[in-house]
């Protein structure tokens, strides 16, 4: 069953399309990586998947329910959840709070305040922060603060779960750490969209991937057939006659 | 009266950040409640309906505002309270043909319980809002407010409620406040200090902890009188500077520095990773 369905989804800022027409489709339990150059609309597409956008126009349906127009809050608690690209934890409280917030607002059902401690202390053992629990998030290292940020969308136990570049600017150890974990999150049970430009981390991971370009969705398909694909290469490497001569 | 207005004001201010000047256009509010209804309801239902207007008015102006963030917001709010005195004034003299009004008066002793029970209900309701998980919620929106939108608080909603709760015990200050001052007219309601003097007394305070504005206000209300009898001529200036001062080297408030002592003395072990 498809999890999410996006159908002819468009937003446009101003007169400039950042994202275009995209139909895509998102089915339960898979990894999907969502790939592309730089201002290609991978993040905006985020954006409007978490309703912090609206697509106009467009629809976008969770589990068969159209869940265009609702609200950020709504989306997250019918269960979606998303990282942000740049990382937007909330600074100066500390590392568990920030976690326990996602349980008691997030969830589908109501959680009690006792369990909501339960399952925030579950979680940071889950990411490997138990450690620092009582530290001020902002003093956590770059590769943990994203750690942070899976562990606070995993708090609003989602069924879907958007991560908006986990690996940019962690080292060749933390990528490897952070695909770990985007395992262990699917083993449990989770669908996951990633976007993501550390190539390996994607082709390692990934069930499929879908190649945006400009706000369009110009290729789809699993590692192997998006590698070879020629439109892809040239996308990424300009065309094939100059990278040959 | 200050400490009232300091900590409601820092109910909704300190967590999210918000700094609202509206606290006058509340407070006016409850002074004009009473100034109207004074002579024809009982004490208590004065102070509960004004209460009830300030909170509706809060909403109102939550509702439209609270989009706007930081600089913005200040701005707006302070605009209301001009609007707000402006409006009063042109319908007073428009239709009431005079300026101000005057006030039932009510004993020194009923004033100072009232304000003490408005105090302690206040103390609680703020005590309460800090321990809940909205006080958690009122922080991360400080804190980033689209990520807390994204982690499922209904930020728009819970911002208007906890803006109204603030409102309603500054509009219950002004309704007891009215009746010590006897005559009132939209100067002296909506006078832009009532706005002012909160925020300086929980910035000074500091308004992390739960005691920071009180202390704030205590102080600062205390060395006002002070001042005022020692220094009659140079109090507001000395007054600046203190200010100036503590804001330059206390960003955290009294409050802070407490805190901060707190930690040097208990050796402020702290995990880095």
């Amino acid at each position: 069953m498809h999890i999410l369905e996006g159908e002819g989804v468009t937003k446009y800022f101003g007169g400039l399309s950042a994202v275009s027409e995209v139909d895509f489709y998102v089915d339960q339990g898979e990894v999907v990586g969502l790939i592309g150059p730089n201002g290609a609309g991978k993040t905006t597409l985020f954006n409007l998947i978490s309703a912090a956008l609206v697509p106009k126009p467009g629809t976008i349906k969770f589990k068969g329910i159209n869940i265009t127009g609702m609200k950020p809050h709504k989306i997250c608690r019918m269960g979606i959840a998303r990282t942000f690209q740049t990382v937007k934890i909330f600074a100066n409280m500390p590392v568990s709070d920030n976690v326990r917030i996602g349980s008691l607002f997030g969830t589908y059902q109501k959680m009690s305040p006792a369990e909501a401690v339960k399952e925030t202390t579950e979680l940071l053992e889950f990411v490997g922060l138990s450690k620092v629990s009582g530290v001020p998030a902002k003093d956590l290292t770059l590769a943990n603060q994203k750690r942070l940020e899976v562990a606070r969308a995993l708090a609003t136990r989602p069924e879907l779960l958007l991560l908006d570049e986990l690996m940019a600017g962690l080292n060749q150890t933390e990528v490897s750490e952070s695909m770990e974990l985007v395992k262990k999150i699917r083993d449990k049970g989770t669908t996951i969209i990633m976007i993501e430009h550390v190539m390996k981390a994607i082709m390692n991971v990934c069930d499929r991937i879908i190649v945006l370009h400009h706000g369009k969705k110009i290729a789809e398909g699993t590692p192997q057939e998006i590698v070879t694909s020629k439109t892809v290469i040239e996308v990424y490497l300009g065309e094939q006659t100059y990278a040959g001569s | 009266m200050y400490v009232i207005l300091a900590v409601s004001w820092a109910i909704f201010s300190g967590p999210t950040g918000y700094i609202s000047l509206a606290p006058a256009a509340f407070f006016g509010v409850g002074i004009y409640t009473s100034a109207t209804l004074g002579n024809d309801l009982p004490l208590p239902i004065v102070i509960i309906i004004g209460a009830l207007i300030s909170a509706c008015l809060a909403l109102l102006v939550g509702a439209l505002t609270l989009r706007l963030r930081g600089i913005y917001f200040a701005i707006f709010t302070f605009g209301l309270v001009e609007l707000i005195k402006h409006l009063l004034l042109w319908y007073e003299v428009k239709f009431t043909g005079t300026r101000g009004r005057f006030v039932v008066l009510v004993d020194n002793e009923t004033i100072y319980y009232i304000m003490l029970i408005i105090f302690v209900v206040l103390l609680i309701t703020a005590f309460i809002i800090r321990r809940s998980k909205y006080g958690l919620a009122l922080q991360s929106i400080g804190e980033y407010e689209e990520a807390a939108a994204h982690m499922g608080i209904n930020v728009t909603l819970l911002k208007v409620v906890t803006f109204a709760i603030s409102a309603l015990f500054m509009g219950a200050a002004g309704a007891i406040m009215a009746t010590r001052w006897t005559y009132v007219d939209p100067y002296i309601a909506f006078y832009a200090l009532f706005s002012f003097m909160p925020v300086l007394m929980a910035i000074l305070g500091g308004m992390g902890q739960f005691y920071g504005p009180i202390m704030g206000a205590v102080l600062i209300a205390y060395l006002e009188e002070l001042l005022l009898t020692k220094f009659p001529y140079y109090y507001m200036l000395i007054f600046g500077i203190i200010l100036v001062v503590a804001i330059l080297f206390l960003p955290q408030g009294l409050a802070g520095l407490i805190q901060k002592l707190r930690w040097r003395i208990s050796g402020g072990k702290r995990a880095h990773t």
